[in-house]
C-alpha cells in the first residue's frame, strides 16, 4: 500500500475529477492507474500531479491509462503535430503503407477509435485511414 | 332455509378455523424470511426451509458482516421460533491483476510510439519496456503517456537520459 500513499493526491485528484471506471492496482512495485477521464483537461491535470510527485516520471513505479472518453463519431479533430504533416495509413500501425496526409493544424473528422494509439479519420481531401492518436486533438 | 345454510357454514368455518390461530404457516414464514434476506446482497447464496417455526438457513453468505447479522434479521419475522444457521462464508474475491499486454502487440505499440523520437531505442522484455537513449523533457512526458497506453507491467527510463 506504500505506493497508494505516495500517490495519494494523483488518486484522490482523479476520484475527485469524476475519472469513471477507475480501477487502482498495487503489484509488484508498480500501481496500475486505469480509467476515463471526462475530458482531456482532467487526464492533463493527472498527469501533471503525477509529475509533481515524481518528477519526469523516473522511478517508473506507476503505470497510468487514464484515457479520455471516447468521442462519438464525426466528431472533428484538430492535427495538432509539432510542425510536420500526420501521416494516414491504411491500417493501425506504422509498418502499413502511407495512403495519404494530414496538413499541421486541419481538421479531421474522427471515424471510429481502433485503440487508443490508433483512430480512423477522414481527411478534409476525404481520405480515409489510420492516424496516430497522440497528434489528434478532439475539437470540443 | 338459506338462514340455516349460513349458519352450518359459520360453524364449520369456526370449527376448523382454530387450527390456523396457532401463527403463521410455515409456508407463509418462509416467503416472510426469504423477503427479509432478498434486501441484503450478501444473503443471495442462501436458501430458506421452515418446518414448524423452526428455520434452518444454507448455503454461502459473502462476508463475515452478513453472517453475524443473520440470526437476528431471521428471528425478528414474525413466527420463527428458533433459527438454525447452516451456511458458510464465501472466500473473499481474489485481489485484482493489473491487465497486462503481451509482448508481440507491446513491441509493435512501442515501435509506433517511439518512431518519432529518433534519439530513443526500447527494449521489451516480460512487459517491461525498458528505454535507452536521450529525448526532452518535454518529448519524454508525451512518450510515457502513449507508453503506459499500451499497457506494459512497466515503463523502465532508467537507460533514459532525459534532457
Amino acid at each position: 500500500m506504500a505506493l497508494q500513499d505516495k500517490y495519494r493526491e494523483l488518486l484522490d485528484a482523479a476520484k475527485t475529477a469524476g475519472v469513471s471506471n477507475f480501477q487502482v492496482i498495487e503489484k509488484e512495485g508498480v500501481l496500475y492507474v486505469d480509467g476515463e477521464a471526462p475530458s482531456g483537461a482532467v487526464k492533463d491535470q493527472l498527469w501533471s500531479i503525477y509529475d509533481k510527485i515524481d518528477p519526469n516520471f523516473l522511478a517508473g513505479d506507476v503505470v497510468m491509462n487514464v484515457n479520455v472518453a471516447a468521442a462519438a463519431p464525426g466528431t472533428k479533430a484538430k492535427v495538432t503535430t509539432e510542425k510536420s504533416n500526420l501521416n494516414i495509413r491504411k491500417g493501425p500501425g506504422t509498418d502499413q503503407p502511407l495512403i495519404g496526409k494530414a496538413a499541421h493544424h486541419s481538421i479531421v473528422t474522427l471515424i471510429s477509435k481502433t485503440n487508443d494509439q490508433w483512430w480512423l479519420v477522414r481527411t478534409d481531401k476525404g481520405e480515409e485511414g489510420y492516424a496516430y492518436a497522440e497528434y489528434l486533438t478532439p475539437e470540443a | 332455509m338459506k338462514k340455516l345454510l349460513v349458519a352450518v357454514a359459520l360453524l364449520t368455518a369456526s370449527y376448523y378455523l382454530p387450527a390456523c390461530k396457532s401463527g403463521p404457516k410455515d409456508a407463509d414464514i418462509k416467503t416472510e424470511v426469504e423477503a427479509a434476506l432478498a434486501t441484503e446482497p450478501g444473503y443471495a447464496g442462501v436458501s430458506v426451509a421452515v418446518a414448524e417455526g423452526v428455520v434452518t438457513v444454507n448455503g454461502e453468505v459473502a462476508d463475515p458482516g452478513s453472517k453475524s447479522g443473520l440470526q437476528s434479521r431471521v428471528e425478528s419475522v414474525k413466527g420463527v421460533k428458533s433459527v438454525k444457521d447452516n451456511t458458510s462464508v464465501a472466500a473473499p474475491p481474489p485481489p485484482a491483476e493489473p491487465v497486462i499486454a503481451a509482448d508481440d502487440p507491446l513491441t509493435k505499440g512501442v515501435n509506433d510510439a517511439i518512431k518519432d523520437y529518433p534519439g530513443v531505442t526500447a527494449t521489451v522484455n516480460d512487459g517491461v519496456i525498458s528505454l535507452s537513449g536521450e529525448i526532452k523533457s518535454a518529448d519524454w512526458k508525451k512518450l510515457k503517456k502513449s507508453l503506459d497506453g499500451l499497457r506494459p507491467k512497466k515503463t523502465d527510463p532508467t537507460g533514459l537520459k532525459i534532457k
